[in-house]
């Protein structure tokens, strides 16, 4: 058994667990079968040819995988996964007393830059 | 590997300064020299919110002589919950302006320098130019990558802090000495799949924690003192009061700092991560697929048939609710797409329209043709039609 730590931002996909023990031989195996038990996480873990996505990064107890043999990577029992988030999060901008167009922003659409 | 001071020249202290700094000169890491390097050195702080707010606070009262704030933004009553550079007195002042006057009462031996503008590939270089050190206390990927970009193309430290909710994540990425944010985070997730903190919310003290390392980064570099976290990425667990540190590697494959970089300029970032990195000012104007409060009002004081979908996580029905509405949270929504009828005439809405736009596009992608998205959320049903209801 592997154990998976979920960061926040994914975790309402996985029922708040922050922890998670899963089985495989290697990286890609134990991402399988932690996605087989949290459908909804799926997408954010792989794209449609069911690759991992590029932008996320999976850690093998210390090291990033990509610099070991990648999704490969085999696996020991004991051995921690940690899956590493891209987070934006710093000084959020509150929404303005007025309406703020940006609230609605549709995913994919860039506005024009302001003159 | 020996942490070689990123300043080299020195300026003499007033006797007010030793006396200022004496809990410094009194330790031999720092000493005179270090406190007069200090005094020699410039940092640029991105953001004055709730990561700058205790890097500059801190830089000043260590006596960093100069010190660029960047932030575009006014000072908003609900900053105040963790943005502890501003106050009462200063909501509704522009946030470079507040932060400064604050820094100025700490410490009025340094300069402050404020930029009142969004940090665009226009301006990223020549604001940066004259800086010894960047740091990043931002909230949206496009500034990160470009910050990043910057340094890497002007061989720059830059002392990076994000935070989400409980956790947060410290490092320094300096492309001369080691990896950059590229090498750890090669594109940026798309747009939706990671919530804003805006809509994610963020415990107040966790950017004080997070702010205060990335301070502490900043002087070990400016000093060259101690082990930088260059190579590191620290993890910190607010709610497990746990750090974790990992290791982090060159990419040879990085798009800027490798060997064979493809980018060599400032890109656009906004349209490389799909969203705007600054708020675009283009006046109010809901768009065809979306209802304002009033509107909906109308409609259903007519009596029109109207299914409300609810989109926001349980616990903050306790703040506020419209009545009649269906519970289903965004994140359980794909799974849950059975519960609803697709001939209903439907409008989302979460708290300010974020989540629901992107319920939205769930909905169409899954036939769903009669939906449309509340302007502004709850909060915007609250100014609109139902000032009983508290904003949040
Ligand atoms: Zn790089």
């Amino acid at each position: 058994m592997t154990t998976i730590r979920v960061p926040t931002p994914l975790r309402p996909y996985t029922g708040g667990a922050k922890e998670v023990e899963v089985s495989g031989e290697n990286v890609t195996q134990a991402l399988g079968d932690l996605v087989q038990h949290y459908p909804d996480l799926k997408r954010h873990l792989f794209d449609d040819t069911g690759a991992l996505r590029a932008y996320v990064n999976v850690f093998l107890n210390d090291d990033d995988v990509r610099t070991l043999q990648g999704e490969a990577t085999p696996l020991k029992p004991g051995d921690r996964l940690m899956i590493i988030p891209s987070i934006a999060g710093g000084a959020p901008r509150e929404e303005r007393p007025g309406p703020s167009p940006s609230a609605t922003i549709r995913p994919g659409s860039v506005p024009p830059r302001p003159a | 590997m020996a942490n070689a001071p990123l300043v080299t020249t020195e300026l003499d202290l007033s006797h007010d300064e030793i006396l200022r700094y004496s809990r410094h000169l009194l330790m031999p890491e720092v000493g005179l020299a270090g406190q007069r390097k200090l005094k020699a050195s410039s940092v640029l702080v991105i953001g004055t919110g709730g990561l700058g707010s205790p890097v500059a606070l801190y830089l000043a009262a260590a006596g960093v002589g100069r010190l660029g704030l960047v932030d575009y933004d006014r000072v908003d009553f609900t900053n105040l919950q963790r943005q502890v550079i501003h106050g009462m007195g200063t909501v509704g002042q522009r946030k470079v302006d507040s932060a400064r006057a604050r820094l100025l009462d700490l410490n009025p031996d340094i300069r402050v320098e404020t930029y009142d503008e969004p940090f665009t590939s226009e301006n990223a270089l020549r604001l940066s130019a004259p800086y010894d050190l960047v740091i990043d206390g931002t909230d949206n990927f496009p500034t990160r990558y470009l910050v990043n970009d910057v340094c890497v193309l002007t061989h720059k430290p830059n002392v990076y802090g994000s935070i989400f909710r409980f956790e947060g994540q410290v490092s320094v990425f300096w492309a001369d000495r080691g990896p950059c944010y590229r090498c750890l985070f090669p594109e940026p997730p798309p747009p939706g799949l990671v919530p804003s903190c805006a809509e994610g919310g963020v415990f107040g003290v966790l950017p004080g924690t997070i702010g205060t390392l990335q301070a502490t980064e900043a002087l070990k570099l400016l000093l060259g003192i101690g082990e930088p976290l260059i190579g590191k990425l620290l993890l910190f667990d607010a709610l497990g009061l746990s750090f974790e540190e990992l290791r982090l590697k060159k990419n040879p494959r990085c798009r800027i700092c490798s060997a064979e970089p493809e980018i060599h300029e400032l890109i656009d970032y906004e349209a490389f991560c799909g969203v705007p990195g600054h708020d675009h000012e283009d006046g109010h104007l809901a768009r065809e697929w979306e209802v304002e409060p009033a509107a909906l009002a109308a409609e259903l004081k007519a009596g029109k048939a109207v299914r409300l979908l609810d989109v926001r996580e349980p616990h903050e029905l306790e703040i506020s609710r419209l009545p009649d509405a269906t519970l289903i949270p965004l994140g359980s929504l794909a799974s849950r797409l059975h519960e609803l009828d697709s001939a209903e005439e439907m409008v989302v809405f979460c708290k300010s329209g974020t989540r629901s736009a992107r319920a939205l596009e769930l909905l169409a992608g899954a036939g769903f043709r009669k939906v449309r998205n509340l302007y502004g959320g709850i909060n915007e049903w609250a100014r609109q039609v139902d000032p009983k209801l508290p904003r949040y």
